[in-house]
């Protein structure tokens, strides 16, 4: 396997004593989706500022790769409505020619936008705005803290799509911050879950079976989790009829449902 | 050279000089102080140029000298103490702002030999603009110019988002100390006009007029640039006239400018 683009080494964040961030490992490599979720205060932001440099560590080692171009998206875009600034002139600033700039809009589809003002975007937009600025950089890491926040249900799902797409495209490494969990099962190679320190790790169908799991999200959520890995024997219509197969569609829900658990 | 020469001459063409050559700078930095909300800032570092002009006095160093220095002491303690959390940055500016404003009052009270205009220093001594006062002037213009125009994508940049920047690999920090040195040449220049109360209505209401009208940034420095050299002439012509004070003329016509632009122009969309 390739050196990792960053390496965490036993880091740890201390907020007044109060450990934010407790003795985390962590390697991130080309090629991979690392998702980090966990409670409100589990110090997944921290953590993941720390690994870009923007946070003091209190203990451990980060280890970025020399030369290792991030694309950051941060969390949310608040900016001065007092500052002008366009759309164009916004990407304009991370230093790319025109012609990438646009590029990199158009790939996340919201190149028509390109003469709006940054204070007119709805969440969503913004979303797609920060991750060109990102893409736009031809990042060897991309960053995210949730990117999925203010978009809409379909959205998100079409988002976390782009995002593996742009993995692949740049072959690049990819690790954000997410609380959609049943989206972050499906997208994601690999989940972190956090709190303070990584009480589990894994492939998404196995981690929804953690004991650490379960006592950090409840037996409701885990359960939820599970659920939605499990598979179909049969689809619903529009009605909320069972479909199976080409069979016919009388059949009532709770006789043929027999949803596997894994 | 004899026409230069006389315009100098005349103490109303240099004051005119000085103050175009005031509102030229304080155009781009007022953009800042509006874009980063440092209003209140600005305030405190002018409050405290007063205590710059008692030290200048106390250990003999020129005027501008000391009131820079002070500046940018006040300013490193200010991000030293707003980085500790322990009271609100405006609680921390008010506590320094008029403590500084106070002692300056206070240590020049003790200096019975030394004659100063205080309602010169509080309210700007525009028609007392020396040949000395527009060389300060225009040689801090030129080196404020020269340092926006180099950092200004850094300094744009670090405006807009703080940590983005700082993951692109701009000098996030080292941005901010050169911007608080600029505020603080600034003010060491425009306290002539103004007067050390109201340095902050010529940076920021200028600026707050641009807003209205400006698509882009550095379109709104340009307007922010245009509004002040309004602000300065049309203040100067209203003193002249009308024998009023010349410092908050120019302040006055700089508000007049804005309620104007704010009353006649339509919301921009930018």
């Amino acid at each position: 396997m390739t050196d990792p683009l960053v390496t965490l080494d036993n880091v740890t964040v201390r907020f007044d004593d109060r450990p934010a961030v407790d003795r985390v490992n962590l390697n991130v490599h080309r090629g991979d989706i690392i998702t980090i979720i966990g409670p409100n205060g589990a110090g997944k932001t921290t953590l993941i500022k720390a690994l870009l440099g923007l946070q003091p560590i209190t203990g451990g080692k980060v280890q970025r790769a020399s030369g290792l171009v991030i694309g950051y998206v941060p969390q949310n875009l608040q900016m001065e409505a007092t500052l002008p600034l366009s759309v164009k002139r916004f990407m304009a600033l991370s230093g790319r020619s025109r012609g990438e700039c646009l590029k990199a809009l158009a790939r996340t589809g919201i190149e028509h936008l390109v003469n709006a003002s940054v204070h007119h975007l709805s969440g969503g937009e913004k979303q797609r705005l920060l991750l060109a600025r990102a893409l736009a950089r031809k990042p060897d890491l991309l960053v995210l803290d949730e990117p999925a926040q203010g978009v809409d249900i379909n959205g998100q799902a079409a988002l976390y799509e782009l995002i593996r797409e742009l993995r692949d495209e740049l072959r690049c490494g990819v690790i954000m911050i997410s609380h959609d969990l049943h989206l972050v099962m499906a997208a994601t190679d690999k989940v972190i879950c956090l709190n303070q320190h990584v009480c589990c790790s894994g492939f998404p169908a196995d981690i929804s079976h953690d004991p650490a799991f379960i006592e950090t999200f409840g037996q409701s959520v885990a359960e939820s989790v599970a659920v939605y890995h499990h598979h179909h024997n049969h689809r619903h219509n529009l009605h909320g009829d069972v479909v199976l197969g080409q069979s016919s569609p009388a059949d009532s829900h709770g006789d043929s449902c027999n949803h596997v658990h894994h | 050279m004899s026409i230069i020469d006389s315009l100098l001459n005349d103490f109303f063409w240099r004051a005119l000089i000085g103050g175009l050559g005031v509102a030229l700078i304080a155009g781009p930095l007022g953009c800042f102080v509006v874009w980063r909300r440092l209003a209140y800032f600005g305030d405190t570092l002018a409050h405290s140029a007063l205590l710059g002009i008692a030290l200048s006095f106390l250990i003999s160093v020129p005027l501008n000298v000391g009131v820079i220095i002070t500046c940018v002491v006040i300013a490193l303690v200010l991000v030293a103490f707003s980085k500790t959390r322990t009271l609100a940055t405006d609680t921390l500016l008010g506590i320094l702002a008029h403590s500084a404003l106070a002692i300056g009052l206070v240590t020049l009270s003790f200096m019975p030999d030394v004659r100063v205009d205080l309602t010169g220093l509080l309210f700007g001594d525009l028609l007392a603009m020396s040949r000395d006062d527009l060389l300060w002037i225009y040689g801090g213009a030129a080196v404020i110019l020269v340092l926006l125009v180099t950092l200004w994508q850094g300094l744009l940049m670090s405006t807009i988002h703080e940590e983005l920047a700082r993951v692109e690999g701009f000098p996030v920090e080292r941005l901010r100390l050169v911007l608080m040195l600029m505020f603080s040449l600034v003010i060491a220049v425009a306290m002539k006009i103004v007067g050390v109360l109201l340095i902050t209505a010529l940076l920021i209401i200028p600026a707050a007029s641009a807003r209205r009208l400006a698509r882009t940034p550095e379109h709104m420095v340009g307007l922010a640039v245009v509004f002040g050299f309004v602000s300065v002439s049309g203040g100067l012509a209203l003193s002249w006239h009308l024998d009023t004070p010349a410092g908050p003329s120019v302040v006055v016509t700089a508000f007049l400018a804005f309620l104007v632009t704010y009353s006649t122009t339509a919301r921009t969309a930018a």
